[in-house]
């Protein structure tokens, strides 16, 4: 294999670990702010991509489905977290499991309901096909440049959000003590519910974004939920810069894993978190305890 | 000490051992497989029980050490001709054992969310270990077309392709292993552990090495699933990835939650009513068109118990039990 096409394997695995990093660090922020574990976040990501099969249908495009996918999934996690995630604050991990756990048979069997078992697939938008050519028989995919671009941005969006601005800084204060914040007048309910509302609404864009290039099927949701899980993991939980590498690393060595391990590729990256789980029990950015 | 139940719940559990040895003469096959079914994940949730409401690890790959016997006994078969139960069972049984060693060294080293993500993640990697690759029949499974047999030197004592050797087997297999975790659990073994899950801490400052006594309640907690899984390749008569799915680990932490976390018995009346459950639910004329959806009507299931059953069906009965006695007295 020549570097070229290494180099294509590189920006694919990295694509992959951009759109891994969108769903990660939703799952890592509800946990380290809220002590949730959700088992039910790969079901947005599904979610987000059944919308973009839709909504690209009944509006004609990918772009509208964007822009009416977010404030949907949004409004969607904001009732989630009013009505049923509230439940799970005072309680402890295995109820958590459990609740998300009866969450996910109902998203599946509505899923199958509403879309049935067949996979779909989503059309790339007009302006983004074709591919730009890196030498007389490679190149390399625009929409999957725009993929990538865009996951960039909504990172860069997150930092600065949560680093510079006021609603950041509650955000992490609510992260170390809530009842401290609350007694500071700051509305910690209403920080919860939008947290977990833009964690939802992040995993919807990403299966939004992800529907073009992956195939839409039914048990995608579960698949990547666990892929997740080794991100946050070999991240650290409540890390987003863990999720940041996290994703990096994961996203490449699986495409990588591919190319030159086929016969194994389904296996390397739980090597490569049972290798972290030796050196780093508690993530590479976590919280030693 | 040895715990065992108030006498009213023990009782009335000799009671449902009396019920379900009769049942087989009615001779219904249905039924027979389905409450062998039972048993065999009575047994399952058991196991779990046992790590989460004894030990405090909460396992979300438990289904890893279920779904690997099952496969051990698939391929360590021959072709033509029907193993004999005497080696299969505790080579099927060690399988999950040494799998619940390599898995728990690297698991037990972290601590609850930790714990549950990386259980997980392990156990999905068994998945699609036999789910992507040509083991056994890859994705679509396989059939174990020769049920094991019991033979002590040429006499063939019992035949598991009978479904009533099967059955008893699988009832006697339940009460025993209840048997012997209570004795693990009343060894100093099992203080230690039962330490642990109240307060880890203190048990490190007394001098016990927790992650080997953790590990030990993973490993044997990973072979008597195992034994499940067993019994459970035996009833179905064939092995798929779904064994070893996050799916089948989900339901068994279901079925300890509603039977009663850190009862014993109860996650066995938990494995019974969750499968009755999805019987009730699946059955047209009981639940209309909604038996399409059955899985919607489980996952209602699921939420509710998990929200408003507090100690499951084993927690209640010990809290009821409790309450006529002091009313009693």
């Amino acid at each position: 294999m020549d570097w070229l096409s290494l180099i294509i394997q590189i920006l694919n695995g990295i694509q992959y670990g951009l759109l891994l990093f969108l769903i990660a660090s939703g799952l890592t922020i509800v946990f380290g702010i809220m002590g949730i574990i959700n088992l039910a976040h790969g079901s947005f990501y599904m979610i987000g991509a059944y919308l973009a099969f839709t909504l690209s249908q009944l509006t004609g495009g990918l772009f509208t489905a964007i822009a009416l996918g977010i404030p949907l999934t949004l409004a969607f996690g904001f009732l989630l977290e009013r009505f049923v995630i509230r439940q799970l604050y005072h309680r402890d991990h295995l109820q958590q499991v459990l609740l998300t756990f009866g969450l996910i048979l109902i998203f599946n069997e509505l899923q199958q309901i509403l879309w049935g078992g067949e996979p779909k697939s989503v059309p790339v938008p007009e302006i983004l096909q074709g591919a730009v050519a890196l030498s007389d028989t490679l190149s390399y995919p625009i929409y999957r440049l725009f993929l990538s671009g865009v996951c960039l941005a909504m990172a860069a969006t997150m930092y600065v959000v949560i680093r510079y601005t006021r609603i950041g800084m509650q955000i992490r204060a609510s992260s170390s003590n809530q009842n401290m914040l609350n007694a500071l007048g700051v509305n910690v309910r209403l920080i919860n519910s939008l947290v977990f509302a833009c964690g939802v609404a992040l995993a919807g864009v990403a299966g939004i974004l992800a529907a073009p290039v992956e195939t839409v099927y039914p048990g995608m949701g579960e698949q990547i939920l666990i892929v997740s899980f080794v991100v946050v993991v070999i991240g650290g939980i409540g890390s987003i810069r863990g999720a940041f590498f996290g994703a990096l690393l994961i996203g490449v060595t699986d495409v990588l894993g591919q190319v030159f391990l086929p016969s194994a590729a389904s296996i390397v990256i739980y090597g490569v978190m049972a290798f972290v789980l030796l050196i780093r029990p508690s993530g590479l950015f976590g919280r030693s305890e | 000490m040895i715990v065992l139940p108030p006498r009213p719940i023990l009782i009335a559990l000799a009671l449902m051992v009396v019920a379900f040895a009769l049942i087989p003469m009615t001779g219904d096959k249905y039924w027979i497989k389905l409450i062998t079914r039972m048993f065999a994940l009575g047994i399952f949730a058991m196991s779990l029980d046992f790590l989460v409401g004894y030990t405090g690890l909460v396992s979300f790959g438990h289904a890893a050490f279920f779904g690997i016997a099952g496969y051990t006994l698939h391929l360590i078969s021959p072709e033509n001709q029907a193993p004999n139960l005497a080696w299969v069972l505790p080579v099927s049984v060690f399988a999950s054992a040494i799998m619940a060693l390599l898995i728990g060294a690297l698991s037990v080293r972290t601590h609850g969310i930790y714990f549950i993500m990386v259980t997980l993640a392990f156990a999905q990697m068994l998945f699609f270990l036999f789910h992507d690759s040509n083991i056994a029949g890859g994705s679509d499974g396989a059939f174990i077309y020769n049920k094991p047999v019991f033979t002590i030197l040429n006499w063939t004592v019992f035949d598991l392709g009978n479904r009533y050797a099967l059955y008893f087997l699988s009832l006697l297999s339940m009460m025993t292993l209840y048997l012997l975790l209570t004795v693990v659990l009343a060894s100093p073994f099992g203080a230690v552990i039962q330490g642990i899950k109240v307060n880890e801490h203190r048990m490190r400052a007394l001098g016990y090495n927790t992650y080997y006594y953790k590990l030990i309640s993973f490993v044997i907690a990973g072979a008597i699933g195992g034994y499940a899984g067993f019994l459970f390749a035996c009833i179905d008569g064939f092995v798929s990835p779904e064994l070893l799915g996050w799916r089948e680990s989900g339901l068994a932490l279901v079925m300890v939650i509603l039977g009663g976390v850190g009862t014993l018995f109860g996650p066995v009346l938990g494995a019974i009513t969750l499968l009755g459950a999805e019987e009730i639910f699946r059955d047209r004329s009981l639940v209309g068109p909604l038996a399409n959806y059955w899985q919607v009507l489980m996952g209602v299931f699921v939420i509710i118990v998990v929200l408003f059953l507090r100690g499951g069906l084993g927690g209640q009965l010990l809290q009821f039990v409790r309450r006529k006695k002091e009313q009693g007295l």
